[in-house]
C-alpha cells in the first residue's frame, strides 16, 4: 500500500539509554575531584569542641596531631588521654621526631610555613595540650590551629 | 575490495563500570571541612627584662579544674566573657592629654581599666585538668571579642567587615589588583586592635 504504512502494534519504543554513561561519568568525575582519601585512621576518641571564630585550614602545609582517650577497640591502652601522630600512638617526648618526619614529607617550599593542626577531643585535659604546645615551641613549629567543629558551645 | 563494516562496540556495560566507580568514590568521599582557631606560639627565648604590664592593663582569666571561670578575681559565667573582654579592650582609659589616648575607643574611659587596645593584654591561666572543650570555648569567646572590635573599626574606616574580608582574601576571591590594598587595610585594622592574648603555663592540678 502506501509508503507511510503504520507499523503494526502500538509498542512504546525503548528509552534511549545511550547518554546514561555520560551522566554517570560526570558524577564520577565530580566525586573523584572532591574526594580526599583518608590517610590516617584515628585510634582516639575524637569529638571536637565547637567554635565559630574560625579560619580555614590550609591542608597542603599542615601536620595533624590527634589526641584524646583511646577510642572503642583500643581500650587496652587505658583511659588516659593519648597522642596519635600518623598511624601510631606517640609519647610526649617522641613527638618531635614524629613531627620532623612528617614535615619532611611536605613540599620543600612549604616546609617553613608548616602549620600544626591539633585535633583534640573535647574531654581531654588541657595539660596534655599544653605539653604538646611546649614541645612545638622547642622544635620551633610555632603556627598551630585548633581544629574545631562548627557551632558554638554556648548555644 | 568489499567494504567491511566494523561491528559496533557494545557500550551497554559502560554504565555499569561507571556506576561501580561512582559508588566507590561516593563512599570514600569526605568533603574537606577542617576549620579551626589559628594561633601563633611565642618562641622560646630568654627575655632579659620582661616588660612590666600595669595591673589595670591586664585582664586575667582563670579557669579552674572544674571548668569554672574567674575573671579579674570575680566568678563569671562564660556567656558574659565576650562582653567583659570587649569592655576591657575598648575601655580607652588614658586621658585625652596623654599620647596614649585612644580616640576610637567607645568604652567607659574608666581610669581603672585598660589604657588603649594596644596596651591591653588578656592573660588566660588554665589548670592542667581544665577540659579542652572549656579551653576552646574561652579562646573562642576572646577571639570573638577581638573580631567584634575589628569589625567595628573596619566598618567605621572602610565600610566592610574585617572577618568577612579576611575570609574572602583567604579564599582568593579578591582580584589581584586589589589584593595589596586590602591587605594593607586589614593590617591597619589589626594595628588598631592588636590581638594580645597571653597564655600562662598551666598550673599543676590542685595547686
Amino acid at each position: 500500500m502506501s509508503k507511510f504504512k503504520k507499523k503494526k502494534g502500538g509498542e512504546i519504543p525503548a528509552v534511549n539509554t545511550a547518554s546514561l554513561p555520560d551522566i554517570v561519568f560526570m558524577l564520577l568525575f565530580f566525586f573523584m575531584v572532591v574526594t580526599v582519601l583518608r590517610d590516617d585512621s584515628i585510634f582516639v576518641q575524637n569529638k571536637l569542641p565547637k567554635a565559630d571564630q574560625v579560619e580555614k585550614l590550609k591542608k597542603d602545609r599542615s601536620i595533624f596531631i590527634y589526641a584524646g582517650k583511646p577510642g572503642p577497640g583500643y581500650k587496652q591502652y587505658g583511659e588516659e588521654g593519648k597522642i596519635q601522630i600518623g598511624d601510631k600512638f606517640t609519647e610526649i617526648k617522641n613527638i618531635r621526631f614524629a613531627l620532623e618526619a612528617l614535615r619532611g614529607k611536605l613540599l620543600p617550599a612549604l616546609q617553613d610555613k608548616v602549620m600544626v593542626a591539633l585535633k583534640v577531643d573535647g574531654e581531654t585535659n588541657t595539660g596534655l595540650v599544653s605539653d604538646i604546645k611546649q614541645e612545638l615551641r622547642e622544635i620551633n613549629m610555632l603556627k598551630l590551629i585548633y581544629i574545631t567543629a562548627g557551632g558554638n558551645e554556648l548555644e | 575490495m568489499a567494504r567491511r563494516s566494523s561491528p559496533e562496540v557494545n557500550a551497554g556495560s559502560m554504565a555499569d563500570i561507571a556506576f561501580l566507580l561512582l559508588i566507590f568514590f561516593l563512599v570514600t568521599t569526605t568533603i574537606e571541612k577542617d576549620k579551626g582557631i589559628a594561633r601563633q606560639l611565642p618562641p622560646i627565648e630568654d627575655v632579659e627584662d620582661p616588660p612590666i604590664i600595669k595591673q589595670k592593663n591586664l585582664f586575667v582569666v582563670n579557669v579552674n579544674r572544674n571548668d569554672q571561670l574567674l575573671v579579674e578575681e570575680e566568678l563569671m559565667d562564660v556567656k558574659n566573657l565576650r562582653q567583659a573582654a570587649i569592655d576591657f579592650i575598648d575601655n580607652g582609659g588614658a586621658p585625652s592629654s596623654s599620647p596614649e589616648h585612644c580616640n576610637y575607643c567607645k568604652g567607659a574611659h574608666s581610669p581603672d581599666s585598660s589604657d588603649n587596645p594596644d596596651k591591653a593584654v588578656i592573660s588566660v591561666q588554665n589548670d592542667r585538668l581544665t577540659s579542652y572543650k572549656m579551653y576552646i570555648t574561652v579562646q573562642n569567646e576572646l577571639v570573638a571579642a577581638y573580631n567584634f572590635l575589628r569589625n567595628r573599626e573596619s566598618q567605621r574606616l572602610y565600610g566592610w567587615d574585617f572577618t568577612e574580608m579576611k575570609k574572602s582574601l583567604d579564599a582568593g576571591d579578591i582580584p589581584s589588583s586589589k589584593e595589596d590594598d586590602i591587605k594593607e587595610k586589614l593590617e591597619t585594622v589589626q594595628k588598631l586592635i592588636p590581638l594580645k592574648l597571653s597564655e600562662a603555663e598551666p598550673k599543676k592540678a590542685g595547686s
